[in-house]
């Protein structure tokens, strides 16, 4: 899910004094399923989703989270919230207004286009929607944890030709630069991005509210545009084919040996030393 | 428990042991043959997986995160639904076998001790979260789910659990003890809180106690069978549902710490807070000692006296409102240093204290293992008792810091006691008989939440007298008339 931060219909970004920049944010959010116990489907095509829990997928919390905050703070005009799945999903949307974005929209993709949805096909649809919309920033969840790609990010800002700040765990907007510092391996990266740009959400950028009721309940008065791909000029056929899903190993029982000497052989034995 | 006693008590009780050894000696050989009959019959009801004779695995479910040391059973089982519970009762009842429920082993009171054998039934494998109506502001859950997990799976829905003790524990678990926490003072405890049970009984039989699927949000019907098995700690049946109502999370928080001259001066500001009606969501006391232990812990600087820490809920209009009322209270009665906030990293960092004072605690003296006193009292008795106790540890020179959820009137010390001095461990046994004991004198109770469990026994017999006793004797005697349930916690054997 992404929260994708939209421009005005003009095209430029509204000024009300020096330096300081409103934005339109859009957040595009990933519905997929709460994290119980997953069971291969027997036909190793893919994992057991009927009957599971969905709910957001936790960077896209944050995402929608620093999305609100920014709006709060006045620096951006307005947050629309985007889902592309099926019906259900559009769940997800509504948290997402219930945490103050102010409108969403549900790009309807189900049954096998939903199966065979990856972050290629995401990504078009969000560089379509972020031309439609004139939207000046996109944030996501950096990846979605049933997937792990890390990719739809990446792949929006390549083709819309824009500035990424990734792994974001800070976010500063300057004027029409945003400052970004983001979590790599060696530690922390500072970088000033222009904009337009896509943000990915990292873990440590800030701590998601809850949706209360009074909230939830106002999200109800809130408009859901409803798209179709095919309406974006997107193809959603997959370049991939899943071929095999399986159970990782079961694990073995282990064996109790007696003396030193005996761990040892038993380690030369199996090759292990 | 034996450490704890003096020297010709040891003697007496040596004598006890050894004639009640032989009795025990033919009891233990009769169930070990009952046990080993049953094994058979409990793999076929629950599958192979689901029986476990593992020594590591008795040991895990003998033992809880009190001082109690592990007894455990002498066999686990694994049931996967209410049917294998009844199924698996049955058996335990026809072969004379004690049953002890298990949720997620993280009670205070040894709860989970196997003290006359038998066979755990460990609950987790039970873990669906069934019916929930956001409308009606109830759930049902089964042992398996642990607070956090039903808050997390309520996320979306702008309702949550508010009952708050700590530790992450098993739902139904937290109803067998009538668990409490730091909430209670505006949620209420698990009493208020759970509408319906589905309860197993020792024989196998299925009941629920408000009748099946029912949660209408008040009854007059009947006896009130809930609220019998809430605190019952397993002794009446074992409990596979509870239907637990639930709130709606808060628009706002607010916390805020305040610094007193004395006990008196915060108990009284804790008081008058009340009385004004201010909607106060949790209110915590932590004395000198424990603010100090927590400053050298944290690395804080907070004033070395005692000190409150409260939370507001509601939205953001009322909160104003209820800060300020309360800030004004807090300067009436000589509170200083009144610190508050709104954002989340800053509420964290001002309670991070009271988060942390368990481990500060037993940061005061490394190596030692710290045990938690639990007794509540009315509010106005409350200075006194902390007064006396404060005094009471000095004189022992044991080392117990205070923490309290002074809005209920219930404090816990939490004794830093070395494990391996029996002298100490006697004394600090002592200190928590006088604690209880000075807690009853004074129209309390000897435990506020953590439950009767195997140490308070004797305790619940001085609280609410022998003809109390006699009647909760009628009533396991009538729920569980092998005395199969969890023996040997809530009534002594000599009341059976």
């Amino acid at each position: 899910m992404g929260v994708l931060i939209t421009g005005t219909n003009t095209g430029s970004c509204e000024r009300d004094s020096p330096g300081h920049v409103r934005y339109n944010s859009v957040s595009e959010l990933k519905w997929r399923p709460l994290l119980l116990r997953i069971r291969v489907k027997p036909d190793n095509t893919g994992v057991v989703t009927d009957g599971v829990k969905h709910s957001m997928n936790p960077f896209c919390e944050i995402a929608v989270e620093e999305a609100v905050k920014l709006k709060e703070k006045k620096l951006v005009k307005e947050v629309v919230a985007v889902s592309c799945g099926p019906q259900q999903s559009q769940e997800t949307i509504r948290t997402a207004l219930a945490m103050g974005a102010d409108r969403g929209i549900h790009v309807e993709v189900s049954g096998k286009d939903y199966e065979t949805l990856g972050p290629l096909q995401v990504s078009k649809i969000m560089a379509a929607l972020a031309k439609k919309e004139d939207a000046q920033l996109i944030i996501l969840g950096k990846q979605a944890i049933d997937d792990d790609c890390n990719q739809t990010g990446q792949m929006t800002a390549a083709l819309l030709d824009w500035p990424q700040g990734t792994f974001a765990s800070e976010v500063t907007l300057d004027g029409d630069k945003i400052k970004v510092v983001r979590e790599i391996d060696g530690g922390l990266e500072t970088i000033k991005i222009n904009t337009p740009a896509v943000l990915t959400a990292d873990l440590r950028l800030n701590t998601p509210r809850y949706a209360t009721l009074p909230n939830i309940m106002k999200a109800k008065k809130k408009k859901i545009a409803n798209v179709k791909a095919a309406d974006l000029g997107v193809n959603l056929t997959s370049r991939l084919e899943v071929l095999k899903v399986e159970d990782p190993p079961q694990r073995q029982a282990g064996m109790k040996v007696e003396t030193v000497e005996d761990l040892v052989g038993k380690l030369k034995e199996a090759g292990k030393v | 428990m034996w450490l704890y006693l003096t020297p010709s008590r040891r003697l007496l009780s040596l004598r006890r042991n050894l004639i009640q050894y032989r009795s025990i000696t033919l009891e233990n050989s009769g169930r070990k043959a009952a046990v080993d009959k049953v094994i058979s019959p409990f793999r076929s009801i629950c599958g192979k997986d689901n029986v476990s004779l593992g020594e590591a695995i008795r040991e895990q479910h003998g033992k809880d995160e009190s001082v109690h040391r592990c007894r455990p059973p002498d066999v686990v089982v694994f049931p996967r639904c209410v049917e294998e519970v009844s199924a698996l009762a049955k058996v335990c009842h026809d072969h004379n076998l004690p049953i002890i429920p298990f949720g997620t082993g993280t009670g205070l009171e040894g709860g989970v001790g196997a003290v006359q054998g038998g066979v755990c039934f460990s609950l987790r494998n039970m873990d669906q979260i069934l019916n929930l109506h956001p409308e009606d502001f109830d759930v049902t859950v089964e042992p398996g789910v642990t607070r956090k997990a039903l808050n997390a799976y309520l996320r979306d829905t702008g309702l949550w659990f508010p009952v708050d003790p700590g530790a992450d524990a098993s739902l139904c678990g937290m109803a067998a003890t009538s668990a409490s926490g730091t909430n209670a003072v505006r949620y209420g405890t698990m009493r208020e809180n759970v509408m319906n049970l589905e309860v197993v009984l020792s024989n196998g039989t299925v009941i629920h106690t408000a009748g099946k699927g029912r949660r209408p949000r008040k009854t007059s019907a009947g006896y009130n069978l809930t609220n019998l098995f809430v605190g019952s700690e397993g002794t009446l049946g074992i409990i596979t549902k509870t239907t637990l109502r639930l709130y709606g999370v808060p628009e706002a928080m607010v916390s805020a710490v305040c610094s007193f001259p004395s006990v008196q001066a915060a108990v009284d500001s804790t008081v008058q807070i009340l009385q004004t009606g201010v909607p106060i969501a949790r209110i915590e006391f932590l004395d000198d000692v424990m603010i100090d232990a927590c400053n050298k812990f944290s690395s804080l600087s907070y004033p070395v006296t005692p000190t409150l820490f409260l939370e507001f809920h509601g939205s953001e209009r009322s909160l104003e409102e209820q800060v300020s009322t309360a800030e004004e209270i807090t300067q009436s009665n000589e509170g200083s240093d009144f610190q508050w906030a709104r954002d989340a990293e800053t509420r964290n960092r001002l309670w991070k204290a009271r988060h942390d004072a368990w481990y500060a605690a037993q940061a005061l003296r490394p190596g030692c293992k710290a045990y938690s006193t639990d007794v509540c009292v009315p509010l106005s008795r409350l200075p006194q008792i902390i007064v006396e106790t404060k005094k009471d540890l000095l004189e022992s020179r044991l080392t117990g810091p205070i923490a309290g959820h002074v809005g209920d009137g219930n404090f816990h010390c939490l004794m830093v006691v070395d494990p391996n001095d029996p002298d100490e461990l006697h004394q600090v046994h002592l200190f928590t008989e006088r604690l209880a004991r000075r807690a009853l004198a004074m129209d309390g109770t000897c435990t506020g939440e953590h439950g009767v469990g195997l140490g308070k026994r004797a305790l619940l017999c001085e609280e609410v007298g022998p003809l109390a006793i006699q009647v909760m004797k009628g009533l396991k005697d009538s729920l569980d008339p092998r005395n199969l349930m969890n023996p040997g916690k809530i009534l002594q054997r000599g009341e059976l």
